[in-house]
Order: structure tokens, then sequence, then C-alpha cells
């Protein structure tokens, strides 16, 4: 029993140690990533002087804004303030909607999130089944129908199958909600406290709304989807075909294991490692916002705001927006080595 | 009926159709297996392998087994369904693998692997199938079965790997173990240790082994009988004492003959080492 209690306190310090060295990796990463976006702003030749009291504005005005906004400080002053406000959620104010970026971003982000969690759950729940089908009967008709789906959904335009989409299930066969995240009708019983509507609805009981958010989602979420699918299945059958092809999967066949054993247990545990990866890759694409989608789909998510705020030359929002998706780049890569190192034994 | 041999195989053929034309792996290979040592030697691209996998029904998907009959203690196994010779491996029919570094599933623990061996034939719960397990794992010489049991294949040396690899596949009690080049992949020190391992289990279980390699002094001394084969077909089947025995040269094919040539000598050295000759006749 004592052995036991060392080996577990061993494995205590053993993920200690890892997890202080993922943390100063991070640590390190989102300095790098404040000091891009601080740079971006510094080289952009919009002068935000101009942006707060327009071009008109007499050089005593000009220059008091000026000082206002700390810009005769020295670079690393301002640096310095730059990062002090984005720790205290202070992320500067957007001129297109004349709000807080950090409010814009607490609507928007949310939106995205569950449109792409749903997405790229479609996306593994059918497409890696799909693919291991794929590599299990390869070149044989499963994996022939499995190469024209994912064909066809990685060169069918997103903005083509969104539209036929509408067309066909709301227009048409009434299945679905329209766009927008959720009908006028409902608009107000749902008091957002994550932003995730059909989890506030959830938590509020609400579940006529919750359907209601549900049926608006479902469309374009399959949308997302579909492109996911065609993604995954792809991968994921090239790394059962590589697995099946390894010595330990003719052992687990020597010693007498059923086909969907060596192909589920011993085969996909493996492709599980390098799926991870892929997947998490995937989900932080769809993460950014997919503009198209939320376009077609009237969806007030991510992509759209910041499209908008680069058009609009609201360089608040854009640099805003740009840090929230690299802090979510890295929280979901880190989350992705996590599952990594718990699936594969050799990296631990 | 204990005089039945355990398998028999008698005209042996394995094809693979491939765009290019039909490779003939094996081509009419006949013999049969009692509770012996045989070994089959033969250089790469012999047929070798693909015999052992063959009769373990492990033929890869453009490949076709034929034969004019194999049995297996007198069941014919052309006949029976795949799931019925599923069942026959691990349990009757076993193989130990080349690398253990490529042949043990990397994500599981050793025991977790070998425990699986035996539960897929035995109903047993998973602390008997673990008795099992750490009870093999000492009968196959190793000192800590418990600590063992718990490693992953990465944390397991070649020798370490190969042993539980043996373990993993005689769990089952099977009668027929393939032993496919199981040295091989290991140090040469290591080498004696294991072979020495696997045949005090399969002597001591009174089973029948058939020895897959291309080294000639191992086969030498540790069968009983020894199949040479060529390009698919078998050029002789001999006693193992006399493929080192002077004076039985003259009965030798010259196949197996010009193999022997190839070997160099510590007591006598030569100043070149001959070629190997080969004549296509021997395959007609």
């Amino acid at each position: 029993m004592a052995a036991a209690g060392k080996s577990w306190a061993g494995h205590g310090i053993h993920w200690g140690r890892i997890a202080t060295r993922e943390l100063s990796t991070v640590a390190i990463t989102i300095f790098g990533l404040l000091l891009v976006t601080f740079l971006i702003a510094r080289v952009m030749p919009i002068d935000p002087v101009l942006a707060v009291v327009g071009d008109r504005a007499p050089a005593d005005v000009y220059e008091r804004a000026r000082l206002d906004l700390g810009l005769d400080k020295p670079l690393w002053h301002q640096f310095a303030i730059y990062i002090g406000k984005v720790f205290s959620g202070d992320l500067g104010t957007s001129v297109l909607t004349a709000q807080k970026v950090t409010d814009d971003i607490k609507t928007v982000f949310p939106a995205t999130l569950e449109l792409a969690t749903l997405g790229t759950l479609i996306g593994v729940l059918i497409g890696v089944p799909f693919g291991i089908i794929a590599a299990v009967y390869q070149g044989r008709w499963p994996d022939q129908i499995a190469r024209v789906v994912g064909l066809l959904g990685y060169s069918v335009p997103v903005f083509w199958v969104g539209l036929m989409g509408l067309l066909l299930f709301y227009a048409k066969l009434g299945w679905v909600a329209g766009p927008g995240r959720i009908s006028v009708v409902w608009q107000d019983y749902v008091t957002p406290v994550t932003g995730i509507i059909m989890l506030d609805a959830a938590m509020q009981g609400e579940w006529d709304a919750f359907w209601d958010a549900f049926s608006h989602l479902v469309l374009p979420a399959s949308v997302l989807g579909l492109l996911s699918i065609a993604y995954m299945s792809r991968m994921t059958r090239s790394f059962m075909i590589n697995e099946l092809q390894q010595q330990y999967v003719i052992a687990a066949r020597v010693k007498g294991l059923s086909e969907f054993r060596v192909v589920w247990r011993h085969a996909l545990r493996n492709a599980i490692v390098p799926l991870v990866t892929v997947i998490a890759l995937s989900y932080m694409h769809l993460l950014e916002g997919s503009v198209l989608t939320e376009t077609i789909f009237a969806w007030p998510g991510l992509g759209r705001y910041l499209t908008n705020a680069l058009l609009n030359a609201d360089m608040n929002a854009v640099l805003g927006g740009t840090l929230v998706v690299g802090a979510v780049f890295i929280a979901v890569n880190l989350f992705s080595d996590m599952i990594g190192r718990l699936a594969d034994p050799r990296t631990r | 009926m204990s005089d039945q041999p355990l398998l028999e195989v008698d005209n042996l053929r394995v094809n693979f159709h491939t765009p290019t034309g039909i490779v003939r792996a094996v081509r009419g290979l006949s013999f049969a297996l009692g509770r012996e040592r045989l070994g089959i030697v033969g250089e790469s691209g012999s047929g070798k392998s693909m015999t052992g996998r063959a009769i373990l029904d492990l033929i890869p998907h453009p490949g076709e087994v034929l034969a004019d009959g194999m049995r297996y203690r007198g069941q014919d196994l052309l006949t029976m369904d795949k799931r019925a010779r599923r069942k026959l491996r691990g349990r009757h029919i076993s193989m130990v693998m080349q690398d253990p570094k490529f042949s043990l599933n990397p994500v599981q623990t050793v025991g977790q692997q070998i425990a699986e061996a035996y539960r897929v034939h035995h109903k047993a719960s998973s602390r008997e199938a673990k008795e099992r397990s750490l009870a093999m794992l000492e009968a196959v010489q190793i000192r800590e079965p418990a600590r063992v049991y718990e490693l992953y294949p990465h944390e397991v040396s070649g020798g370490m790997g190969q042993r539980v690899m043996i373990a993993m596949m005689l769990i089952a009690e099977p009668d027929v173990l393939i032993a496919d080049e199981p040295t091989s992949a290991l140090d040469v020190t290591v080498q004696l240790q294991i072979l020495k391992i696997m045949d005090d289990l399969v002597t001591s279980r009174g089973m029948g082994l058939i020895f897959i390699s291309h080294d000639l002094h191992l086969v030498q001394s540790f069968c009983d009988r020894v199949i040479v084969m060529y390009g698919g077909k078998a050029m002789e089947t001999l006693p193992a004492a006399e493929l080192a025995d002077e004076s039985a040269r003259a009965r030798r094919h010259p196949y197996t003959l010009g193999l022997l040539g190839c070997l160099p000598d510590l007591d006598h050295p030569k100043a070149e080492l001959a070629t190997l000759k080969r004549d296509p006749a021997w395959l007609a």
C-alpha cells in the first residue's frame, strides 16, 4: 500500500510539472499576442486622434485629444497602459456601435460559440464514424459514398448550401426557423447570462424559447457541420488507414478479437491522438466566426462583427476581436494538448 | 487419435491479384505438424511469413488462399467460416510476431493486452483475467509482474516486450504457435534468452511450434525438422541436425547447400563468401 501511495504522489508531481510548463507557455503566448495587437494598432496608418475629434478639429483640440489618449508617452509606457486596460476588461469603445467593445463581444461571441460548437459536434459525430467506415471498406462502395459526400461538402459553396437549406427547410417545408438567433416573440423572455440563448433559456426554464432558439440554430449549424463532416471524414479515414496497417492490429487479430473490437478499440483508440488536433483546429477555425454563414442566416456572430469593423476601420473593435480570437485559440490549443496527453501515454 | 497431426497443410498456395499480374507468394507447400518444433527457413520473399498468415486466415485483402487440404486436428480449415476461424486464433493457433515495438498496442498497458487475449476466449472476471496474466508474466520470467502489468509498451525494453508478446499469445493456451522471426528485432544477447523461454513453454505444454526464421544457426539448434523454402516452394524437408552434418551433404538440395555456404564460419575462415546461386528449374 505504501508503494501505491508513493506512486500516486509521484503522479501528482509529474502532472504538476506538466501544468507549470503549459501555463508558462500560455503566459508567453498571451504576452506575444498582446504585443502583436498593440504594434498593429500603432503601425496602422489610421490616426486614432482623428477618429475621436474628426478631421476638421482645430489644432489645439486635436492636441488635447492626443494628450488625453496618452499618445505623447513613450511606446513601452503606452504598451503597459494597454496591457493594464486589457486585463481590466477595457478594450475601448467601438466607433461603429458606440458601445464598449467588451460588451459587443459579450453578445457577439456566444452567438459564434454556439454555432461553432454545434457545427463541430455534428462534424465529429457524423464525420468520424463515416471516416472509420470508409477506412475499413477502403476502395469499396462505402468508401466511395464517403468520398462523394466529402467532395460535395468540400466543394459546394457554403452560401449556396445555406440558401438552398433556407429555401427547402424554412420556406417550403417549414421544419426550421428562418434567419436570426431567436424569434422576436421570445426575445425578451430570456435574460442573457452566458449569452448562449439555449443555455440561458434552459437555465431559466423557458422551454418554448429554448426550442425556438434551437430551431434557429439547427440549420446554420448543419451547414457548418456539412463542411466539418467532409473534413473530419477525410482526415479520420487517412488516420485509420494508417493505424490499420500497423503490426499491433495484426497482433490483435491473432489474439482472436472480433473485427469490431480490432477497429473500434485498438485502431481507433490510436487514431484519436492525431484526430484530437484536427478537431481542435477545425473548431478554432469555426470560432473565428464564419462570415458567409453568419451573413446568410443573419446571425449576429463574431465573424460578421469583425468584418464590419474591418470595413469601417473600427480599430478598437478589430483589435479587441483579434485579441479574443487569439485567446480562444490559446485556450482550445491548451485543451486539445491536454486531451492528447491523456490519449497518448507516450507524451505524458 | 493421439498420433493425428495438429496441423496438416496440403499444396498450399497464396496468390495476390495485382493490376500487373498475379504474384504467387506460396506455390504449393505441404507439411504436417505434430507436437514438435518445425523450422521454416528461406530468404526474404520466400513465402515463410505468408505461410503463417495463411494458416491464421490473416492474408490481407487482395490475397487469395488456395489449398488441396488444410486441417487443424482434423477440422477442415478451408470450409470453416470466418467466425470459426477467428475463434481458433489465439485459442488454438497463435503467433508471436517480429518486433514488440510495433506489435504491441502503444496506448494500452501491457497487462490490459494480455488480459484481453485471455478474456476473448474464456469467460472470466477482469480480476481472474488479471491473475492469469500476472501468472503468465511470471511464466515468461518477468521478475516484477505486478509492476510490469501496469507499464505501457514504450516503457519496456525489446526483450521484455517480446516476453510480453509471448505471454499474450500463449495465455489462451493454444496447441500451435507460429513464431514469425521472433528474435530478429532483438539484441543478440537477449535472443537466446527469449528463445529458451519460448522453447520451455512450448515443450512443457506439448505444443507444436512453427519457427519461421532466416537464421540457419537458430533453426538448427532449436528445431526438430526444417523446411527450406525458396520462391514459395519447399526445396526440401530435413531433420535439423542434418543441416550441420557434413556426412549428409550429398543428400542435400543445392539451394540448402547454397544457403549454408553463405554463412561465415569462425573456425574455418574463408577469403571470400560464396554467392547464392539460384536455379529457375527449382520452381518448375
